[in-house]
């Protein structure tokens, strides 16, 4: 294998109902960044069924080159179609990175197409970097049960492959306007060489939770002691009109579903306010939510790593400062409205 | 009759782990080792289904020898044959690596009985990757279904399964050809205690133990840390920010502090109020 015929960085283009993921979005300016470092082109790779006008999209976000497959086979994904789009295209053009979405698609396509190359994978990457002058790819994550955070290279294969968490890289603003190559690319597949049927979509929209949308999110860790505890978490979102949040512990231990759990193999939320309310601040929790836009953790511990990673902290018990935070709250804002 | 296969592993408890803050290292001693939760959820699918369309769940896992307990929790669970392979030469695998050697395994599990299908759980609570069952699949050719949240129907005249995907927003209905994989979501199902007699079972059981040597057509250049692309480079905390300001005082001066905050936000809550 020779490394030199291995160029540019490539960025899988998730599609659904005519529209690009915003995870690819943002992986388009995160590539845009590892590309200019190497001084390479930044590639977006855009399969499915009449998707070819999604390349403009692609381009505003930052990417030189795309490389459509537009058959009626790729119209719902499926990982056998895809890869084979996928190895096809990695083994005419050759690649140096090419980067996924961390989502339930990408993860499957990229575990598929590590396999067949074969080539390194790196899962739920936090960080990139690259080497400019040997074009090493530098993708780091919380590892073991995320205390830690790891860095991971693959030294010996090309392309050097990672899925990267949504919500942690930053799209560019769209350049209205830019336009770049268009490569059309086709394979023979036929339906019957295709294991996999989707038979079904069905969309739930009732028993969603959107925790990533919420302006304010009130989330509560094992230091809540009991289910019954947590419904402390609750009492003060409901009172803040916010979303409840948790952490993996308090997932696992069934006190919530697992839509609420924020972190590393939950959601990455963004609100204005986060409560942190008895998470002692696992780096997997923390890489969740550490771009909210004020951060207040309440716990007992004063030593916890959430006081590293917040705003305001108080340390104290959360049965005696929620309570009198929903009663003075509640007080201060009835106030307001007389005032009005 | 199906023969169902599911792929687990032996992992520390990392909610109880703890790190050493000097050399940034596991500390392996505080954490117990147990059946990777998301496993015991892909072993009770398969006994469900065993129970449902008859057949056989062997369970397959590899790891250093303390694993066996682990193979024992899953014949607690209900399964019915346990295979470890464990070998120095399998050490220091990442995910490509491991789906190497766990498809031998199964290969040569498949050669007294031949394999229908094969269920692992989404990820392991130590590697959070999620790689290794669709690596596991493309090794025998077979189609990967994730996401798994349901099985509908397992066909084995007509060599067929429908599930369900779960997707960001809903799930898909899927059709695959048998043998296939699913990697399956902890909501699949709900793991029950297990019933006495199959912990009686499990207390006296010893799996098959099969080192490389027992394997058939190994490339060892393909296992271990030698097989595996992926190195970790380094390991090390993030940089610690500088941290927050601590609200000092009693809980009711505390709380006051807190409050001030929170109404110069106050845009935020009158959007809820509808003022």
């Amino acid at each position: 294998m020779d490394f030199k015929d291995y160029k540019g960085v490539w960025v899988f283009i998730e599609q659904k109902d005519d529209m690009v993921a915003s995870v690819s979005l943002e992986l388009l300016g995160a590539g845009r960044k590892l590309a200019d470092k190497r001084g390479v082109e930044l590639a977006g790779i855009l399969i499915g069924e009449n998707v070819k006008h999604l390349t403009k999209t692609v381009f505003e976000a930052g990417a030189d080159t795309v490389y459509v497959y537009d058959q009626p086979i790729f119209k719902h994904y499926r990982t056998e179609s895809y890869m084979k789009a996928l190895l096809d295209c990695s083994d005419k053009h050759k690649p140096e990175i090419i980067l996924y979405g961390a989502t339930s698609t990408g993860k499957d396509l990229a575990s598929a197409v590590a396999t067949d190359l074969p080539t390194g994978l790196t899962a739920d990457t936090t960080e990139l970097d690259v080497e400019e002058e040997t074009g090493l790819l530098l993708a780091s994550r919380p590892a073991f049960g995320g205390n830690i955070m790891a860095t991971i290279l693959c030294k010996k294969y090309r392309p050097q492959m990672a899925t990267v968490r949504s919500k942690v890289m930053k799209a560019l603003p769209p350049e209205i306007g830019r336009t770049g190559k268009i490569v059309e690319e086709t394979i023979s597949l036929k339906e019957e060489d295709i294991r996999t049927k989707v038979l079904e979509i069905v969309k739930e929209t009732v028993k969603k939770v959107k925790i990533d949308e919420a302006d304010i999110i009130v989330a509560g860790g094992k230091g809540l002691g009991s289910f019954d505890g947590f419904q402390l978490i609750h009492r003060l979102a409901e009172t803040l009109g916010g979303a409840v949040g948790a952490s993996r512990d308090v997932v696992e231990a069934g006190w919530i579903d697992h839509p609420h759990q924020v972190g590393q193999t939950g959601v990455t939320v963004t609100p204005k306010i986060y409560f942190a309310i008895g998470i002692s601040g696992a780096i997997q929790h923390i890489v969740g939510m550490k771009n909210s836009g004020i951060i207040i953790a309440i716990n007992k511990d004063k030593e916890a790593p959430i006081f590293q990673n917040c705003h305001y902290g108080i340390v104290g018990d959360a049965f005696e400062i929620v309570p009198l935070l929903i009663e003075m709250f509640e007080h201060a804002l009835a106030k307001e409205k007389v005032t009005k | 009759m199906l023969h169902i296969v599911a792929c687990i592993k032996q992992v520390p408890d990392t909610k109880i782990i703890k790190m050493n803050p000097k050399t940034n290292t596991m500390d392996r001693r505080t954490a117990p080792a147990i059946l990777n939760p998301y496993d015991a959820h892909a072993v009770e699918e398969a006994v469900r289904l065993k129970h449902k369309y008859g057949g056989i769940v062997s369970v397959v896992t590899m790891g250093p020898p303390p694993a066996v307990s682990a193979i024992k929790k899953c014949i607690e669970i209900g399964a019915d044959e346990g295979y470890l392979i464990t070998d120095r030469r399998f050490a220091g695998a990442d995910t490509l690596a491991t789906s190497y050697a766990v498809t031998k395994a199964i290969e040569k599990i498949a050669k007294t009985r031949p394999v229908d299908l094969i269920i692992c759980g989404k990820m392991s609570i130590d590697g959070d990757t999620g790689q290794v069952g669709p690596g596991i699949a493309r090794r025998l050719d077979i189609p990967p279904l994730t996401s798994v949240n349901k099985v509908v129907e397992i066909n084995q005249e007509e060599g067929y399964a429908i599930v369900h995907r779960k997707l960001e927003d809903g799930y898909e209905a899927v059709r695959s050809t048998l043998p296939c994989l699913f990697s399956v979501e902890k909501t699949i199902n709900e793991v029950p205690y297990s019933p006495l007699p199959n912990m009686i079972k499990a207390a006296r059981y010893t799996p098959q133990i099969w080192s490389v040597d027992d394997l058939e057509g190994v490339d060892i250049t393909q296992l271990g840390l030698k097989g595996s692309p992926t190195i970790v480079s380094k390991v090390w905390a993030p940089p610690k920010p500088a941290g927050g300001s601590i609200l000092e005082g009693n809980p009711r001066a505390q709380v006051e502090q807190l409050l001030s905050v929170l109404l110069e936000k106050k845009e935020l809550f009158e959007a809820k109020e509808g003022v």
